[in-house]
């Protein structure tokens, strides 16, 4: 007589590889079908040549897929930086200026040392400049961190906002013409301290972040640092009792994440943009923190998860220039499919039954 | 409870299967038609395609303006095969966009923002049949390549007009009795301390006393182009430092916004601000780009070539003045800036006429500028002649960077 229905939370064992895949491909079609729903209600376009746009936007033409292929390379690379840390759970929000800070090194060395040495000798200045100034970005809170227990969240964050204003003063500093506010294309016509293309301008980013893929999923599966991190994530007081050096590990994990970022600061500068402005990060290090949490820190997926989000903000501009929408239109569409799959992981991880049940037992 | 969800999310995938299907099989139809029905309307210009890249989007005033003036070209010359890209920074994204651009058939590719310049010039040099023109940039008139082109327009003659409307304003309430004739401050919220900048107030300030000679100035910097924040409390910052009336040369609605609180005057820029700041906006001055966009192309369906730096004036309708609003603005202030306006044209009236300012106390006979633009702002040509600095003569892109008296600038940080 007062039956209802009970829906009970309850967390799942573990899922086979293939069922938990299958999930989140439905998670994806559901997003598909929503945000088509959505299109067709909010702007009365073709949902289907609105996808069509977005994949032509991704990898419509050799130098689309080139320039996509690229950005992968950058948010992946990023990612790949920030995720020793996450898998320790030390929250490092900062990986915005860590590279923006690798950025700023590498800038200084092109611009600094252009008429007072080789070519060669500057990028070698430029590669050790960076990492070191990513490395220093992340030994800085981890320090502090191990030493006086502060919250790495509010000093990781704070330390980006360091970097671009120390970013935007070196911009003034160098500014061309004078009180423009921008530095320009460094050494555009000498081309110093440009690094190197491999066959074409996009290749050079890629192979490093590709090669750099490989030795993190190396280090942090089968090296007895990668474990160190791993039970430290886990539980510290675990990893003191198996004799692990936390403290320790804690900073050279971060200055192994920072000098990572530093690297990817000296791809932005050094070898894509040859320029520098506080917002050539655009926004990474943060999206960088997603990836990595949505791929569980396997450097590996981390290649898919990245991809998809490229892909989506790739597409989401050409479809704002083909149909006159606003970019935020594709943000809107963004948004819908990450809630679907990170609202897809829930059902990956808990289980849900519905049963029915007298109301005296509730 | 597993088989059915299972059931329930198999439910799912074939029912959003069948949608997409069905979707699949109606609509390719339909985009065909909608391109073959835009491809007519274009009369002679029908294989030439036009490429705009722009910062930001239609929200900031600066790309409305750009954007505003890419749509009118087109439609005047019967071009519906444009592209109209979005939120491009001024980084490596630029050049691929426009290379992307260059890919998809674009004959001629423009884009709005200082910053793009290198990489549009990168891209220049990659795409030699395609024509690139750039609007605000320096580097044409050195880069030697016959296919990559600056723009900009003659703005410091608005300036100066709407620098006359402001000094008539200030004349009014003088003799209002709000203040007294010494009291007449303007104050001026700038970006940075760029040449253009720099050139915009100026101007402004030599319109202003050319009718209110007592006439100050105060100007701030954001250090921003667009910053609503930094600006609204540079303008609020003026009107505490006793500025009677505002003006502005950055982006956003800060200033006008300030203004409207304060009930101060606020003369705006690259567009009416009236309608969010009915009480008190006077007048703006803006480029419009659409003469040049229509130059431009016609040039390429022509076959001619662009000039490598095409300067804008009130005669091609590039400068211009927009909606004088009559509630705020003093009385007489249309028929005077008609008159200034017709004396520029005909150059009886020089903006920057080196007997109406003094630098540093001396009036100036000679002034090298750095027109050719290089890292260490080295100067390199003489610009004053004839009685007056010939301001985007040598070079579209303003570079009157003198500070003269009675200007005060509050910082030079930017």
């Amino acid at each position: 007589m007062n039956k209802t229905l009970k829906f009970h939370i309850s967390k799942r064992a573990s899922l086979p590889w293939y069922k938990s895949w299958a999930i989140r491909g439905i998670a994806i079609l559901a997003a598909l079908v929503v945000c088509a729903i959505v299109t067709m209600l909010m702007t009365g376009e073709n949902p289907i040549s609105i996808y069509s746009t977005i994949f032509y936007g991704a990898f419509g033409t050799t130098r689309r897929s080139w320039v996509t292929i690229q950005e992968l390379a950058v948010l992946l690379g990023i990612s790949l930086a920030v995720t020793p840390a996450f898998k320790m759970r030390f929250w490092n929000i900062g990986a915005e200026g860590q590279v923006l800070i690798g950025g700023l090194a590498t800038t200084a060395c092109m611009i600094c040392l252009a008429d007072k040495l080789p070519n060669s000798m500057v990028i070698v200045c430029m590669i050790i400049a960076s990492i070191l100034a990513g490395a220093f970005w992340g030994f800085l809170p981890a320090f502090f961190k191990a030493k006086w227990n502060t919250n790495e969240t509010l000093f990781t964050l704070m330390m980006n906002y360091i970097a671009t204003q120390l970013a935007a003063y070196f911009i003034i500093v160098w500014e061309v013409p004078k009180g423009a506010g921008k530095i320009g294309i460094i050494n555009q016509s000498t081309e110093i301290g440009w690094l190197p293309q491999l066959g074409n301008q996009y290749l050079l980013s890629i192979l490093v972040v590709a090669l750099l893929t490989g030795v993190m999923y190396i280090y942090l599966n089968y090296s007895k640092h990668g474990y160190e991190i791993a039970v430290v994530g886990e539980s510290q007081r675990t990893a003191s009792y198996a004799g692990i050096k936390v403290e320790r590990v804690i900073i050279r994990t971060m200055v192994l994440s920072g000098a990572v970022c530093g690297l990817m600061g000296l791809l932005l500068v050094g070898g894509i943009n040859h320029t520098l402005t506080t917002t050539v990060v655009d926004g990474r290090g943060f999206t960088a923190v997603m990836v990595s949490w949505m791929a569980k820190f396997n450097p590996i997926a981390m290649i898919f998860t990245s991809l998809l989000l490229v892909f989506l903000s790739r597409g989401a501009s050409e479809i704002s220039s083909v149909f006159g929408l606003n970019h935020s239109f594709a943000d809107i569409l963004t948004g819908i499919i990450l809630f679907f799959i990170i609202g897809s992981e829930f059902f990956i991880t808990y289980e849900i039954s519905v049963q029915r049940s007298a109301g005296k037992e509730a | 409870m597993k088989k059915f969800l299972a059931l329930l999310l198999s439910l799912v995938m074939v029912l959003s299967l069948a949608a997409c299907g069905s979707e699949k099989a109606s609509e390719p139809a339909k985009t065909d038609d909608s391109a073959k029905t835009e491809e007519p309307a274009a009369e002679p210009a029908a294989d030439i395609k036009v490429g705009f890249i722009c910062l930001h989007d239609e929200n900031s005033t600066y790309d409305l303006n750009f954007i505003n003036g890419a749509k009118t070209a087109c439609e005047n010359l019967g071009i519906t095969d444009y592209v109209i890209k979005t939120n491009v920074p001024e980084g490596q994204e630029c050049y691929d966009t426009a290379a992307e651009l260059a890919d998809d058939g674009c004959d001629i590719i423009f884009a709005d923002s200082f910053g793009h310049e290198d990489y549009m010039i990168q891209a220049a040099k990659e795409f030699p049949n395609v024509q690139f023109c750039h609007s605000t940039g320096t580097k044409a008139h050195t880069e030697g390549l016959s296919n990559y082109h600056n723009a900009f327009a003659s703005i410091y003659e608005g300036r100066y007009l709407a620098g006359i409307a402001a000094g008539m304003k200030l004349n009014e309430m003088i003799a209002a009795g709000d203040f007294t004739a010494d009291q007449a401050k303007i104050g001026y919220v700038g970006a940075y301390t760029y040449a253009e900048v720099v050139s915009g107030y100026t101007s402004f300030f030599l319109g202003a006393r050319s009718v209110c000679p007592t006439a100050t100035m105060e100007v701030t910097f954001t250090g921003s182009w667009y910053d609503e924040t930094a600006e609204k409390e540079g303008a609020q910052k003026l009107i505490n430092n006793g500025c009677k009336l505002i003006s502005q040369h950055a982006d956003s609605m800060g200033a006008p916004t300030a203004c409207e609180l304060a009930g101060i005057p606020d003369v705006s820029y690259n567009g009416s601000t009236e309608s969010a700041c009915p009480n008190t906006y006077i007048i703006s001055s803006r480029i419009d780009w659409a003469p040049y966009y229509e130059y431009a192309i016609s040039a390429v369906m022509n076959g001619e070539t662009i000039d490598t730096d095409w300067t804008g004036t009130l005669a091609t309708g590039s400068v211009v003045l927009t909606d004088l609003n009559e509630n705020v603005a003093a009385e007489g202030t249309a028929d005077a800036i008609k008159e200034a306006t017709s004396q520029l044209e005909a150059g009886t009236l020089h903006v920057f006429d080196t007997s109406t300012f003094t630098v540093g106390g001396a009036a100036l006979d000679s002034y090298q500028a750095d027109v050719d633009t290089d890292a260490n702002y080295t100067p390199d040509t003489e610009v004053i002649s004839d009685g007056y600095f010939h301001e985007s003569e040598y070079r579209s892109a303003p570079y009157f960077d003198l500070r003269i008296d009675g200007i005060t600038l509050l910082d030079e940080a930017y």
